[in-house]
């Protein structure tokens, strides 16, 4: 049987030895800390010019993390990449043939590519936090003030499972350009319009990202009628993760590589 | 070795590979050979457990694939050569494989220097000619210093210095006790490379035997007669008991008789004679009349036999029935 920690060494070889881990990465963590930051400032500027109702839900801890929304598409990309490039390359074969226990060498693989992007997410949440309160002036919060802790951990926790939610689905769907199409409008059209239109609302809550961020918010909306609390939120998106990882080591176990 | 025993793989109503057993032994390069389409790829894809048979095992030195220990050690594969992410280096590609078979970083070094690409060790795969790709799979095939190795039409795309490069690899790694097998559509390849023949037509097993014994069953040698007075040649050779057949081209074909005789039976007849040559018949044609029936893809028009360069030109007799195609009397022996 091949052994867990050859083969989780021999993963993290490939990682590291392709450009595109660098570029998603570095993309995620420029793209979530700028446009944090660019907000942050807009937002310190507006304050006072806010309807008072915006003013009382402000949340200065949220708000720094804002370009985790679009910074997630760029974590997309590096889970999909992780996984499916095994297949557009044909490396799949050599893979397998070298290590045959699919189980573990799945296992091996999103281990360590959620091992990677667990650091990133966390230096990501924490210098968007720290660089967002610094833009904010007199809005600042501290590290210390309740629930803000928590919530910063819990912005690279979200990094993570997007990116390992990816990880999963690219092994059903093992090409890159089917897994993209699919993840992408799910993540930046599906759940935005459900969030938007009143009817779908309720369902739009349930889906990974939507309930997932909810562990990122401090100080609750206004009439803010969301059954479940932050901790509650994360739980769905790890239900989520956990059927699609279900699905995609069942793909790959029982189809021809 | 490896052992088939009834391996077969349907996809929906396609049988792609059918029933097939037979056994490669160690110390001899086996060819493995069948028309494309015929189910080579996926028979050996189905010996590494990429492929799930719909039924029959394989088993390399009597275990499943699973159940091998360190896999690479037992059998190396060279299944396609592009089967490398573009964006790693050659040295990195080996190197995860050799990581997750516990294999020493030295070794990649090793195989490197064995098929001479130690000077792009550093650079990436994308940027590799064909000949250089093929070469980096066969290094990670002999990565861990296996005891078999397989080969899926490893000369495919390679200039003859790799060609003949890769015949002396194989051949010497056989040398060495290690079971060698060598898929190839080409029957000239495999007379060069191979000891040992397992011939398959549309995923059937068509033929398992030496190759000695292959070419001795195959090679039938002829003599071509060809004369303005062919009624006249034709009552001759009748005469003295001997059968010849018309060829399309109004030239006659005798089988069994030496030259010699004929040439003197046509002198002391007086007979004009515009050709008298002995003639032999081509392996590739032995193959290609051994797997005619079977052959996934014809082209429509024409002669299912091409016409290939450099080979005695020889037609199938047309409108007169032919004793038996040497095809056929092999398979006679066989049943």
């Amino acid at each position: 049987m091949a052994a867990v920690g050859q083969v989780l060494r021999s993963e993290w070889t490939k990682i590291r030895s392709v450009r595109s881990t660098v570029w998603t990465l570095g993309i995620a963590v420029v793209v979530t800390v700028a446009l944090g930051v660019l907000i942050c400032t807009l937002a310190n500027h507006d304050f006072t010019s806010m309807p008072a109702r915006d003013r009382l839900s402000f949340d200065a801890t949220n708000v720094s993390f804002a370009g985790m929304g679009l910074g997630q598409l760029a974590m997309i990309v590096f889970g999909v990449l992780v996984v499916s490039n095994e297949y557009s390359t044909g490396m799949i074969r050599a893979s397998l043939a070298a290590v045959p226990q699919r189980g573990t060498f799945l296992f091996c693989k999103l281990a360590v590519a959620t091992a990677l992007v667990f650091v990133v997410g966390l230096v990501t949440s924490f210098v968007a936090f720290f660089a967002g309160q610094a833009a904010l002036g007199d809005l600042r919060v501290h590290l210390g003030d309740p629930g803000v802790l928590r919530a910063v951990i819990g912005g690279g926790l979200y990094m993570t499972l997007i990116a390992l939610f990816s990880m999963a689905v690219a092994t059903m769907l093992r090409s890159p350009m089917l897994s993209l199409g699919i993840l992408m409008p799910f993540f930046f059209l599906i759940s935005n319009i459900l969030g938007n239109v009143s009817a779908t609302r309720k369902i739009g809550r349930y889906l990974p990202d939507q309930a997932g961020s909810k562990i990122m918010q401090v100080v609750p909306r206004v009439n803010d009628d969301v059954p479940y609390g932050p901790w509650g939120g994360l739980g769905i998106m790890i239900a989520w993760t956990v059927a699609a990882l279900v699905g995609g080591y069942v793909v790959l176990k029982k189809r021809d590589a | 070795m490896i052992e088939l025993a009834g391996l077969t793989k349907h996809y929906g109503d396609t049988v792609a590979v059918d029933h097939l057993t037979f056994t490669v032994r160690p110390g001899i390069v086996t060819g493995f050979l069948g028309p494309n389409g015929a189910g080579k790829s996926t028979t050996m894809r189905m010996m590494l457990d990429l492929d799930n048979p719909t039924s029959g095992t394989v088993r390399i030195d009597g275990k499943h694939y699973r159940q091998l220990q360190d896999p690479l050690t037992y059998i190396g594969a060279l299944l396609e050569a592009k089967a490398v992410h573009g964006g790693r280096s050659a040295a990195n590609h080996l190197l995860c494989l050799a990581q997750s078979n516990g294999l020493p970083r030295s070794r990649v070094g090793e195989v490197l220097d064995m098929v001479g690409l130690s000077s792009v060790a550093r650079k990436r795969a994308k940027g590799f000619s064909l000949g250089m790709s093929q070469r980096l799979g066969i290094a990670a095939a002999l990565l861990g210093d296996p005891q078999v190795l397989l080969f899926d039409e490893p000369v495919n795309g390679l200039d003859p210095e790799g060609i003949h490069w890769i015949r002396n690899l194989m051949k010497n790694l056989a040398a060495q006790g290690r079971t060698v097998f060598v898929s190839s559509h080409l029957m000239s390849e495999m007379a060069l490379t191979a000891d040992h023949l397992v011939v398959i037509g549309q995923g059937r097993l068509m033929a398992d035997t030496s190759m000695k014994d292959f070419i001795h069953q195959n090679s039938r040698s002829y003599v071509r007669m060809r004369s303005p007075e062919q009624e006249k040649l034709r009552d001759v050779l009748r005469g003295e008991g001997i059968h010849a057949v018309a060829v399309g081209d109004g030239s006659l074909e005798i089988d069994g008789v030496p030259v010699e005789r004929l040439g003197e039976l046509a002198a002391a007849h007086r007979l004009v004679l515009h050709e008298l040559s002995p003639q032999h018949a081509s392996l590739e044609e032995a193959f290609m009349r051994l797997t005619a029936g079977s052959v996934e893809y014809h082209a429509h028009d024409g002669d299912p036999v091409p016409a290939q360069a450099g080979l005695p030109p020889e037609s199938p007799p047309q409108g007169e029935p032919q004793p038996a195609g040497w095809g056929a009397d092999w398979q006679k022996k066989r049943s």
